[in-house]
């Protein structure tokens, strides 16, 4: 599998850590239900197809990306830059 | 039928004509008291524990592909019961002693074999940590020995033990530990339930959970609509989408774990082995082949085959322990779908929905787990109330904070 950073170009799953799904970039704030924190940190849609999650590009640009791809197929079909999405 | 030597000797005289199929291949009925969803180890145990412990046996199991075909059958057949927090202690303690019955209570070969489990530590620390969890697995009532290096060396003396990175300072012996024929399980398990009378349906899969004021009245499947007082979801990698069904969203997200196996070879690993610090454990089929396996991919995934970088890490691994695997020959690599939990530890429990049970996040721990699981499944659907060795496996710990982290890694799915 390789993922195609945006600054980077094409490169190795191996110069990527994953994090985890999307969930990750909807941090609760502070004093919000338990139950939020569960969803946060816990509680996954989990899908068997299209997802998206989050990769670190932690041998290269060590920016934070969030990658659109199958979980079947193993096809990425997007990868954006965390750090854009926000601005 | 029962199986037995005799049997076997009589059928090899007679041409072996009078073999009948193990189980029966029944239609559906319109209803049931009790319908199980998967028809993998779990769900077989489930099924076969509530008819012969609680009488239960208007019973169907239904299985989207045929019986055994998930994780029961892409697994490392390892079985153990080494863990350390109470929760789990009990529950694998519980397991073991099943495991140790199994044959005879299923007139069924599963050729379990007690050869005994080492894990190797590579520190000071480590040793620190392994004589902990070797005293928690005595305190529970089961075995542990704690090897020093030379004692690692009289079992294992190929072992690469001067290793600069890792030099091997000692190990734990499970001696109660060892492996089984995974297949085997399920079929034993498959045959002991239909001999009780539960249906055993394949080809069907469940489409739709019906509920109605918040209780639950049956399924709809490709094989139609069958109403049931009860039903179970055990169905390991596909957990999120059969309870999504029944409106839940599970704390689980889905993983690949892969696993090898060489080329038969003459009898030379007789132990389970385990490499903590390289991700690696192996041990030698009664076919002759090494099965081995290393970590998940990492990555959250429902492809039943992984990467090629952890083929490579597991390869690795393999050659840094025990360099004389050098020239085995890898046969087949594949992969299993794991429902991973926050907390590296399984979910036997109620759902919102009455009547409505489920068991699944096994992690990459479930296949020892198939007789204790089923166990406590079966206690849980009979009676409503958890089986005491399961009683801390419940789905609301993540949100109540009483989580069985047994590693101690946080609450991120794949590092466990």
């Amino acid at each position: 599998m390789r993922l195609t950073c945006p600054l980077c170009g094409d490169r190795d799953r191996r110069e990527f850590y994953y994090y985890g799904a999307e969930d990750y970039l909807h941090r609760p704030v502070e004093g919000a239900p338990v139950a939020d924190w569960d969803n946060y940190l816990h509680l996954r849609d989990n899908p068997a197809g299209v997802t998206k999650d989050l990769w670190y590009h932690e041998a290269g640009c060590s920016q934070w990306l969030l990658v659109t791809r199958n979980t079947v197929t193993h096809e990425i079909s997007a990868v954006e830059l965390v750090a854009e999405r926000k601005a | 039928m029962r199986y037995s030597g005799l049997k076997v000797i009589t059928e090899g005289l007679l041409g072996n004509k009078g073999w009948t199929p193990a189980w029966r291949d029944p239609a559906p009925k319109a209803e049931y008291d009790v319908v199980i969803i998967g028809g993998g180890g779990h769900g077989l145990s489930t099924a076969y524990y509530l008819a012969k412990n609680h009488g239960i046996t208007n019973v169907a199991v239904l299985e989207k592909g045929y019986l055994g075909s998930g994780n029961i059958g892409r697994n490392t057949t390892i079985v153990r019961a080494n863990y350390f927090l109470p929760g789990n202690s009990e529950f694998y303690s519980h397991s073991m002693k099943l495991w140790e019955g199994l044959e005879a209570d299923l007139n069924y070969n599963v050729m379990h074999s007690q050869r005994g489990l080492i894990n190797l530590f590579h520190s000071d620390g480590q040793r620190d940590a392994f004589v902990r969890r070797g005293n928690a697995m005595i305190n529970q009532g089961d075995d542990a020995i704690l090897l020093d290096r030379d004692g690692v060396r009289e079992h294992l003396p190929y072992l690469d033990f001067d290793n600069t990175r890792f030099p091997i300072y000692g190990g734990l012996l499970h001696p109660r530990g060892g492996s089984a024929r995974h297949d085997a399980v399920a079929w034993g398990y498959a045959r002991g339930a239909d001999k009780r009378g539960v249906d055993l349906i394949q080809n069907c899969e469940v489409t739709g959970i019906d509920i109605d004021g918040g209780v639950v009245r049956g399924v709809q499947t490709t094989r139609g609509a069958i109403r049931a007082k009860k039903v179970g979801i055990v169905v390991a990698g596909r957990s999120s989408q059969v309870a999504a069904m029944a409106g839940m969203r599970l704390p689980i997200e889905s993983h690949v774990l892969q696993a090898f196996v060489t080329e038969g070879l003459k009898p030379v690993i007789n132990h389970v082995i385990s490499f903590g610090m390289g991700h690696f454990y192996i041990s030698q089929s009664d076919k002759g082949g090494l099965v081995f396996g290393g970590d998940l991919d990492f990555y959250a995934s429902y492809a039943a085959r992984g990467n090629l970088p952890m083929v490579e890490h597991v390869m690795e691994a393999g050659m840094t322990l025990m360099p004389m695997i050098g020239r085995a020959k890898v046969l087949r690599s594949w992969g299993g779908i794991m429902d991973m939990s926050p907390d590296g530890s399984p979910i036997i429990d109620k759902t919102h929905v009455d009547g409505l049970f489920i068991d699944c996040g096994w992690n990459y721990g479930g296949f020892k787990a198939v007789p204790a699981s089923g166990w406590c499944m079966a206690h849980l659907m009979a009676t409503g109330e958890s089986h005491e060795v399961a009683a801390k496996f419940r789905l609301d710990r993540f949100a109540t904070g009483h989580l069985l982290d047994e590693e101690g890694t946080g609450s991120q799915h794949n590092l466990h």
